[in-house]
């Protein structure tokens, strides 16, 4: 049995009631944009609302990695090529095709399809160790590109000279405040499917295939098309996140392409735990203010990080939201027995 | 892509021997981080994801053990010994707890020390690129081998590969303790059970291992420059050697190793801004015909 394993705490019963659970969780959503929405009427911190689309970014990154590690199994360590080509498709397709934005947004997620079916269809064949390198190999491949390649992507000096954001639909993403909502609004949307996804029955197939690959293929299901199908999913989700840090700092860096966005993206699902949905979620929370306050205090922030990724992968064990949830899971059982 | 470079290098007798040299020491380096990455995946069936931060410990160590005492030979055993103490201490003050827990744990813990070792090598040493020079006692005229040209340093380097890859091989097959480290890399429980202390050989293996990252690292400190993070750029090449030759397999590593030299120094000719490119190319197609690598067992 591995020890991250996501979905525990939405037990089997759930099934019975799907159909509540789904009108619950568009409810959540809708209070969570409403609120998100109205956040700057009551603040005016620049700063506060900065830290918000950055944890539209990563979080959409950190939840479909989820997808991966927590209800497939399957350890990628190269999610972030995709967080990269995302962040890159968008920002050449809006700097030298000067498209709209929802032309180069659905064109770019088009783009970043097609790659991850390839990657994913030459990955997803391989198991634990392999596929965790392999995926890192592939997204150093892209890396390498990204910084060869200079004459279309600008090399190490990144895609400069801003991307052109012009209106649509009466949204001006130039507006800060406009890009604020917008990156909620895909923040709560994306999340909101892939909670779908998570619960729906390919979701439980998913845990299946990660509890027992064999005995999942044995009831007749294709276990190759399953993991590719989340494989190419994720890499999506990944990519919108990649487009919101495009669009925040009007540009497109290899850094968004580097491993070191995929560490941080597997410390991000150790560090708020995989047991609930929302803990990547709540680990992007944690690693961003951690981030932000260790490099405001000293140069070395890799030794601090790391010892902080050690104190939890040796220590604890577990991260923040599965001790939240085991201490929920005890207070019901207690409840029960009294009741 | 340049592929009149390539075809008029590989007619000309100079130009081929100097690119299959610089090959030849590609291959060599990548092979010592290699094997030491594949023994102890052999053994303790986890991936040192840290392993690049050996290399760059060997070549910051032998870098200012030379500049101390001004021996290139103290200078390599410094690479190489001190590593392998810092293999140790990882190895059993860290790696250990996480034996047999999941894959993802054991990247983490490597993940961690990845970003303490390059931020304490910057630390000590600075962030700026740094340079060990030459030792004085290869600063010779290079030698001409059919009109190529070959620094005699470069031969002392792949015969000490050569070397290290002899006694290893041979000290697995044919000693005593190579016969227990096969046995517990077959079946620890049962190699303890007959009374013999398998922390401390894993210990020692992983020992082994950091210490032939830091042997290549030590003997590449003089033909490359050494800058924190060095490390990774060899991690992943290493990385792809032993997927190549297939996980666990020595022979595997030597072949693996010397295919992505070679594929590194005549590609650099042919496909100069895809140089990276192939090597990752030459693995996708390695994997896809035989996902166990060239020489693996069985299927991974």
């Amino acid at each position: 049995m591995s020890e991250l394993q996501a979905g525990q705490g939405t037990a089997l019963d759930v099934r019975a009631d799907t159909k509540s659970t789904r009108y619950r969780d568009v409810l959540i959503a809708l209070a969570a944009f409403v609120i998100l929405a109205l956040l700057p009427a009551f603040t005016g911190s620049k700063f506060l609302l900065d830290f918000v689309i950055r944890c539209a970014a990563y979080g959409l990154f950190a939840t479909s990695l989820n997808l991966l590690v927590g209800y497939t199994g399957l350890t990628s360590f190269g999610h972030g090529m995709f967080f990269g080509l995302g962040a890159y498709g968008f920002g050449l397709m809006m700097q030298k095709a000067g498209v709209s934005v929802p032309v180069a947004f659905v064109s770019t997620l088009l783009i970043v399809l097609v790659f991850a079916a390839v990657i994913g269809a030459i990955c997803v064949r391989l198991k634990e160790i392999y596929f965790a390198f392999v995926t890192l190999a592939f997204q150093m491949l892209i890396h390498s590109t990204i910084l060869s390649w200079v004459s279309f992507t600008g090399g190490d000096q990144g895609l400069r000279g801003g991307i052109p954001r012009p209106p649509f639909l009466g949204i001006d993403l130039s507006n800060h405040l406009h890009l604020y909502v917008f990156s909620c609004a895909l923040l709560v949307l994306g999340l909101l499917l892939m909670r779908q996804i998570a619960q729906s029955p390919f979701g439980y197939t998913l845990r299946m295939i990660r509890d027992n690959a064999t005995r999942a293929s044995f009831v007749g299901i294709d276990v190759y098309r399953a993991k590719l199908t989340i494989f190419v999913l994720a890499a999506l989700f990944a990519s919108v996140g990649g487009m919101i840090m495009a669009l925040f700092v009007s540009g497109a860096y290899p850094e968004f392409a580097y491993w070191t966005i995929s560490g941080e993206g597997i410390f991000i699902n150790m560090l708020g735990g995989v047991t609930t949905f929302l803990g990547p979620m709540v680990g992007t929370v944690l690693l961003l203010i951690l981030n932000d306050t260790v490099t405001r205090l000293t140069e070395y922030h890799g030794i601090v990080l790391g010892i902080v990724i050690l104190f939890f992968a040796i220590g604890l064990r577990k991260g923040l939201m599965d001790f939240a949830w085991e201490w929920y899971v005890q207070r019901r059982d207690a409840a029960k027995e009294r009741g | 892509m340049d592929l009149d470079a390539l075809t008029g290098c590989l007619v000309t007798s100079a130009c081929l021997v100097t690119q299959t040299t610089s090959g030849l020491i590609i291959g060599m380096l990548l092979f010592l981080v290699a094997v030491g990455l594949t023994l102890i995946f052999g053994v303790l069936k986890v991936v040192n994801f840290s392993h690049g931060a050996f290399y760059m410990f060997g070549a910051y160590f032998a870098m200012t053990a030379y500049q101390a005492t001004g021996s290139f030979a103290l200078a390599m055993l410094a690479g190489a010994i001190g590593t392998a103490i810092i293999g140790l201490v990882f190895e059993r003050g860290f790696m250990s707890r996480v034996y047999g827990r999941d894959v993802l744990m054991q990247l983490l813990v490597c993940y961690a020390f990845v970003l303490i070792f390059d931020d304490v090598v910057r630390m000590i040493w600075g962030p700026e690129f740094k340079s060990m020079g030459m030792p004085a006692a290869f600063q010779v005229v290079p030698l001409f081998i059919a009109g190529g040209v070959v620094p005699p340093y470069y031969l002392l380097l792949i015969g000490v590969a050569l070397a290290a890859a002899l006694v290893l091989g041979l000290g697995l097959a044919r000693t005593r303790i190579g016969k227990v480290i096969r046995a517990a890399a077959h079946n620890p429980g049962m190699v303890s059970a007959l009374g013999i202390n398998t922390g401390l050989i894993y210990g020692g293996v992983f020992a082994l291992g950091g210490g032939l990252a830091g042997l290549a690292g030590a003997l590449a400190a003089p033909v490359r420059s050494l800058t924190p993070g060095m490390g990774f750029s060899v991690l992943i090449e290493s990385f792809i050697v032993t997927v190549i030759g297939g996980m666990g397999s020595i022979l595997g590593a030597l072949v693996g190793a010397l295919l992505i030299g070679l594929i590194r120094s005549f590609g650099s000719l042919g496909f100069p801004l895809f140089t990276e490119g192939l090597m990752y190319l030459f693995m996708v197609i390695v994997l896809v015909s035989r996902p166990s690598g060239l020489f693996g067992k069985e299927v991974a």
